[in-house]
C-alpha cells in the first residue's frame, strides 16, 4: 500500500519551474523561500549597515547626508528584523518542525504559501518607500511619535508593509502552534519533542500575542497623521510616550522572538557534535517558558529615560533582572552538554560554540542595562547598539548561520565544503568582535547612537569599527558561495550525515525526499 | 603600544581614504565612563564598575569550564562520551546562585535609583526645552532665557577646514551652573523627543512635547562638561550638543546680574524703530536656526523642507509670514518659533528672508509689529 501511494505522487509531479515555487504548499519548498528571502534581505540590511559604516569611518559628513543617514539606520533595522531574522527562522521551522517530529507537512499547507508570499510584496513596499517623495522612513525602526508623524508618504508606506509581515508572522505562528498539536507521530509526546520544536512552540504564541500590539501602535500612529486623531499628540490630549509603552509591549516579546529558536538550533547541534544527550532538557523548556513569560513584564526598560515614577522604574529593573536566571540556566546546560562529552569541531559546533560565548557577552551587557540608574548612562548610546548587535548577531543570525550548515545536507543531500565553512567561521568571528566590541567602549565614553557624525574622540573606534564592518560584510558573501556549491553538488550525504545524531530528521534519506513521513513512524 | 596603534590606524585612513581633504587629529579616547563631577555620578560610576567585574567573573568562571571541556574533552584525543543527562541538584544550584547575586546587585542600585529621583529642596531651577535642533535654558527665578546652537562652522562638518578640539560639542551660548548648589531641571520639549545628556553630570532624561521630566544635579568642580542630545530627533540629531559651564557660586552670581541687565536693554531694543539695514544685519544672523532645514541659501531640501527662495510665503503678505514663524506648521517640523525668539529677533528674521535669495517683497517688519500679534 505504502508503495502504491508513493508511485501515485510520483505521477502526479508538481509543477515545475517559477510555478512550482509560486503555487507550492509543500513545507520544503516553503522553508526554501522563506530562507533563500532572508538569506537575500540580509544582504540588503547588510548594504545598509555599510552605508552607515562608510559614513562613520571618519568624523565630518563625506559620502550621505544626515536625513539619508537616518533612513539607513532605520531600514537597516526594519529590514534585518521583519526581513532577515523572522523568516529565517520561520524558514527552519518550515523545513525541520515536521520532519522532527514525524508530520508528513504543516497542518495548514495553503496558509503556508500564504504567509511566505505575503512577504515579497511587503519588503517592495517597504524598500520602495526609500524612492517616496522626501525619501524613506527617518525616524528609527522604533517609529516613535512624534518624530514619525512628521515624515512624508514613506511612513506610511512602512506602517502598511509592517501590517503585512504582521499578518505574514501571525499566520506563520498559527500553523506551526497548530502543526504542533495535531501533527505530531504516535509516541512524539510533548516532552519527548526536540528543544528546537519547543522552543518555536512557545515563540508561536510570543508572535500572536504581540504582533497585534505592534499594529495596533502603527494603526494609530496611522491615524493620527491622517484622520485628525490624537493619540501620541500632547496637543489634542494624546500621549507621545504612550506609543513607546505601546511599542515596546510588542518590541520585547520580540527580541525573544528573535533568540528563542536560536536558543533552539543550538541545543540541537551541540548535542551532536558533543556526542552526548542535552543536559536538563525539562529545565531547557521551563527556561524557554520561563524567558518567555517574563519578557511580558519588562517591557519599560527600554525607556527609562522617559521619566517614569520610581516604583515603576523600580519594578522594571527587578523583573529584567530576573531574565538572567532562566538564561542563565540555559548556558550553563549547554556547558554540561559539552561537559565530558567527545567534541569534534565541524562548523556548526564552531558556530554554536561562539553563539553560546558571545551571547552571554550580550546577556551581561543586557543585565548591565536593567541596572537602572546605571542604564541613565548607558541608554541610547553604542553601548546598547553593541549589547544588541550581541545578541540579535552573534546570537540570533550566527546561530541561522550554524543550523545552516548543520541541516544543509539533510536539504540538499550534499556536504558544504567544510574548508570554506571553518573559513567562514572564523572570518565572521573575528571581524564580528572586531566591528562590535570596541562600540561598547565608544557607548561608555559618551558617543550617542544613530548620529550621522562624532566628536574626535570616538575617532579610533569608529575606524575600527568600520574596518571591522566592511570584513564582516564580505565575509557573508563566502556564505552565499557555500551555500550555493553545496546546492549544486558535493559529497553525497548519507542520512545521517554526522556521528549518530538524535532526532527523526536523520532517519529520512538525504536529500530528504519531496514528501517524507506519509506513514508516521513510531517514537519510543 | 599605543602609539603604534594611532599609527597603525592613521596609516590605514590615509591610505584607504585618499579622498579625504582633513585627516583629523587623533584626540584622546575613553574606555570607561567619564570621571564624574557629581556626588550621583560617583555612585553611578562605583555601581557600574561593581557589575561590570560582576559580570566578568562570571563570565570567566563559566567558560573555564566550556573551555577546559573544549580543550580537554574531545574526540580527536581520544575521550570518551559520558552519558549522564540531568540533575535536579545542579539546576537548582545554578538557578539560587544567580538570584542571590541579583539580590545583592538590586540592593545598591535601588539605593542610588531613589537618591537620584529625589528633586526635592533644589537651590536653582533650569528650565530645558528642546527643539530641531537646539536647546532652550530659562531660569525661572530670575527671568533669563536663550537658545543654545551648535557653534561648530559648517566648513569643518563638510571637511573643507580643520576640526577644532571641540568639534560637534561647542555652542554659542552655554548652560552656567553654579557648583555646589543643588540644580533642578525642568526639561520637556516643543517638537519630538529629545533627551538632555551631560555624561560627567550622569544626567540623562528625555525632553517630551507636553510633559516635564524632573531631575537633579550637583556639580562639585567649576569647568566645562559637553554632552549631547541622545533620542533621535530627525536630520540634526547629531547636531545639538549640550555644553554646561560650571562657575562657583559667586561668579555665577555675578553672570546673573550681567544678563539681568542684558535682557533689560534688549526690551527697550524692542521698542525702538529698526531701520532696514540693521534688522537685514540681525536677520542674517538669527537665520542660522532657519538653515539647518531651509538651507544656508533659503534652497531646502526637495520634498523634506521647503525652500524661502521664491516661496509664496516669503513673497506674498507679511501677515501670513509672520504667523508661519510666529505658530509654526502642525504635523510639520516648522515650529513655532513665538516662544524660541524675541520681538526683534522674529522682526528681523522675517525681514531677512523677504529680502534674500532672490526675494523682493521690500517690507521692513517692525519688532512693534511682532509685539501686536503675540
Amino acid at each position: 500500500m505504502a508503495t502504491a501511494e508513493a508511485a501515485h505522487h510520483e505521477e502526479h509531479h508538481h509543477p515545475s519551474g517559477i510555478m512550482r515555487w509560486i503555487t507550492t504548499t509543500n513545507h520544503k519548498d516553503i522553508g526554501t523561500l522563506y530562507l533563500s528571502f532572508s538569506l537575500m534581505m540580509f544582504m540588503v540590511g547588510g548594504a545598509m549597515a555599510l552605508v552607515i559604516r562608510a559614513e562613520l569611518f571618519q568624523p565630518g559628513l563625506q559620502i550621505v547626508d544626515p536625513h539619508f543617514f537616518n533612513q539607513m539606520t532605520t531600514m537597516h533595522a526594519l529590514v534585518m528584523i521583519f526581513g532577515a531574522i523572522m523568516p529565517g527562522f520561520v524558514g527552519f521551522a518550515n523545513w525541520m518542525i515536521p520532519m522532527m517530529i514525524g508530520a508528513p507537512d504543516m497542518a495548514l499547507p495553503r496558509l503556508n504559501n500564504w504567509s511566505f508570499w505575503i512577504l515579497p510584496f511587503a519588503f517592495t513596499m517597504l524598500l520602495g518607500s526609500l524612492f517616496a517623495p522626501g525619501g524613506g522612513p527617518a525616524s528609527g525602526w522604533t517609529l516613535y511619535a512624534p518624530l514619525s508623524i512628521q515624515g512624508g508618504m514613506s511612513v506610511d508606506m512602512t506602517i502598511l508593509a509592517v501590517h503585512m509581515m504582521g499578518i505574514s508572522s501571525v499566520l506563520g505562528a498559527i500553523n506551526i502552534v497548530v502543526t504542533v498539536f495535531n501533527m505530531r507521530a504516535p509516541g512524539m509526546t510533548l516532552m519527548k519533542m526536540p528543544l528546537f520544536v519547543w522552543t518555536w512552540l512557545i515563540t508561536a504564541y510570543l508572535l500572536i500575542a504581540v504582533m497585534p500590539v505592534l499594529a495596533g501602535a502603527v494603526t494609530m500612529l496611522l491615524t493620527d497623521r491622517h484622520f485628525g486623531t490624537a493619540f501620541f499628540d500632547p496637543a489634542g490630549g494624546g500621549d507621545p510616550v504612550m506609543f513607546q509603552h505601546i511599542f515596546w509591549f510588542f518590541g520585547h516579546p520580540e527580541v525573544y522572538v528573535m533568540i528563542l529558536p536560536a536558543f533552539g538550533i543550538i541545543s540541537e547541534i551541540i548535542p551532536t557534535f558533543a556526542r552526548k544527550p542535552l543536559f536538563g532538557y525539562a529545565s531547557m523548556v521551563l527556561a524557554v517558558a520561563g524567558i518567555a513569560f517574563l519578557s511580558f513584564i519588562v517591557w519599560a526598560h527600554h525607556m527609562f529615560t522617559v521619566g517614569m515614577p520610581l516604583i515603576g522604574e523600580l519594578f522594571f529593573m527587578y523583573a529584567t533582572m530576573l531574565i538572567a536566571v532562566p538564561t542563565g540556566v540555559k548556558v550553563f546546560n549547554w556547558v554540561a552538554t559539552m561537559w565530558r562529552g567527545s567534541m569534534t569541531f565541524e562548523t556548526p559546533m564552531l558556530f554554536a560554540i561562539s553563539v553560546v560565548v558571545l551571547f552571554t557577552i550580550g546577556g551581561l551587557s543586557g543585565l548591565m542595562l536593567a541596572i537602572t540608574p546605571a542604564d541613565f548612562q548607558y541608554h541610547d548610546t553604542y553601548f546598547v547598539v553593541a549589547h544588541f548587535h550581541y545578541v540579535l548577531f552573534s546570537g540570533a543570525a550566527m546561530a541561522m548561520m550554524g543550523g545552516a550548515y548543520y541541516w544543509l545536507p539533510k536539504w540538499t543531500g550534499h556536504m558544504y565544503d567544510e574548508k570554506l565553512g571553518k573559513l567562514h567561521f572564523w572570518l565572521t568571528a573575528i571581524f564580528f568582535n572586531i566591528t562590535f566590541f570596541p562600540q561598547h567602549f565608544l557607548g561608555l565614553a559618551g558617543m550617542p547612537r544613530r548620529i550621522p557624525d562624532y566628536a574626535l574622540q570616538f575617532t579610533e573606534f569608529n575606524v575600527m569599527s568600520s574596518i571591522g564592518a566592511f570584513g564582516l560584510g564580505f565575509s557573508q558573501l563566502l556564505l552565499v558561495y557555500v551555500v550555493v556549491k553545496c546546492v549544486r553538488g558535493g559529497e553525497k550525504a548519507s542520512a545521517e550525515v554526522w556521528d549518530n545524531p538524535k532526532g527523526l530528521e536523520w532517519t529520512v534519506p538525504s536529500p530528504a525526499p519531496y514528501h517524507t513521513f506519509e506513514t508516521p513512524p513510531q517514537v519510543r | 603600544m599605543l602609539m603604534s596603534r594611532s599609527k597603525l590606524s592613521a596609516a590605514i585612513i590615509g591610505l584607504a581614504v585618499p579622498w579625504l581633504p582633513v585627516v583629523p587629529a587623533m584626540a584622546d579616547y575613553g574606555l570607561n565612563l567619564p570621571p564624574p563631577v557629581s556626588p550621583i555620578g560617583d555612585e553611578i560610576l562605583s555601581l557600574h564598575n561593581l557589575i561590570m567585574l560582576i559580570c566578568l567573573i562570571i563570565f570567566v568562571v563559566v567558560f573555564s569550564f566550556m573551555f577546559y571541556s573544549i580543550y580537554a574533552h574531545r574526540k580527536s584525543k581520544g575521550h570518551k562520551a559520558a552519558q549522564f543527562s540531568h540533575s535536579t541538584r545542579l539546576e537548582i544550584v545554578w538557578s539560587v546562585i544567580p538570584f542571590v547575586i541579583l539580590v545583592g546587585m538590586a540592593i545598591p542600585s535601588t539605593a542610588t535609583l531613589i537618591r537620584m529621583e529625589d528633586t526635592s529642596q533644589a537651590d536653582v531651577t533650569v528650565k530645558i526645552t528642546g527643539y530641531q535642533w537646539k536647546w532652550r535654558y530659562e531660569y525661572l527665578d530670575h527671568g533669563i532665557a536663550f537658545n543654545s546652537n551648535l557653534s561648530t562652522p559648517r566648513d569643518q562638518i563638510e571637511n573643507r577646514s580643520a576640526k577644532g578640539d571641540n568639534y560637534l560639542l561647542e555652542v554659542d551660548r552655554p548652560l552656567v551652573l553654579p557648583t555646589d548648589t543643588k540644580v533642578r531641571f525642568l526639561i520637556t520639549a516643543n517638537d519630538v523627543i529629545h533627551s538632555w545628556w551631560v555624561p560627567e553630570l550622569a544626567v540623562k532624561k528625555d525632553g517630551i512635547p507636553g510633559f516635564i521630566n524632573e531631575i537633579w544635579t550637583l556639580i562639585k568642580k567649576p569647568g566645562i562638561y559637553r554632552g549631547q542630545c541622545t533620542e533621535l530627533c530627525g536630520k540634526d540629531h547629531g547636531f545639538m550638543p549640550v555644553v554646561v559651564d560650571a562657575r562657583s557660586p559667586e561668579d555665577f552670581q555675578a553672570w546673573l546680574a550681567a544678563n539681568k541687565q542684558e535682557a533689560a536693554a534688549d526690551a527697550s531694543a524692542a521698542m525702538a524703530e529698526w531701520s532696514m539695514d540693521d534688522l537685514m544685519a540681525k536677520g542674517k544672523e538669527i537665520y542660522g536656526a532657519c538653515a539647518a532645514c531651509h538651507g544656508a541659501q533659503g534652497e531646502g531640501v526637495p520634498n523634506v523642507f521647503p525652500p524661502i527662495a521664491g516661496s509664496a510665503v516669503a513673497t506674498g503678505p507679511v501677515a501670513q509670514h509672520l504667523e508661519v514663524v510666529m505658530n509654526g506648521r502642525d504635523g510639520t517640523a516648522m515650529q513655532a518659533f513665538k516662544g524660541q525668539l524675541s520681538d526683534t529677533e522674529i522682526a528681523a528674521v522675517v525681514t531677512y528672508q523677504r529680502n534674500s535669495f532672490g526675494n523682493s517683497a521690500g517690507d521692513a517688519v517692525q519688532p512693534a509689529d511682532v509685539k501686536a500679534l503675540r
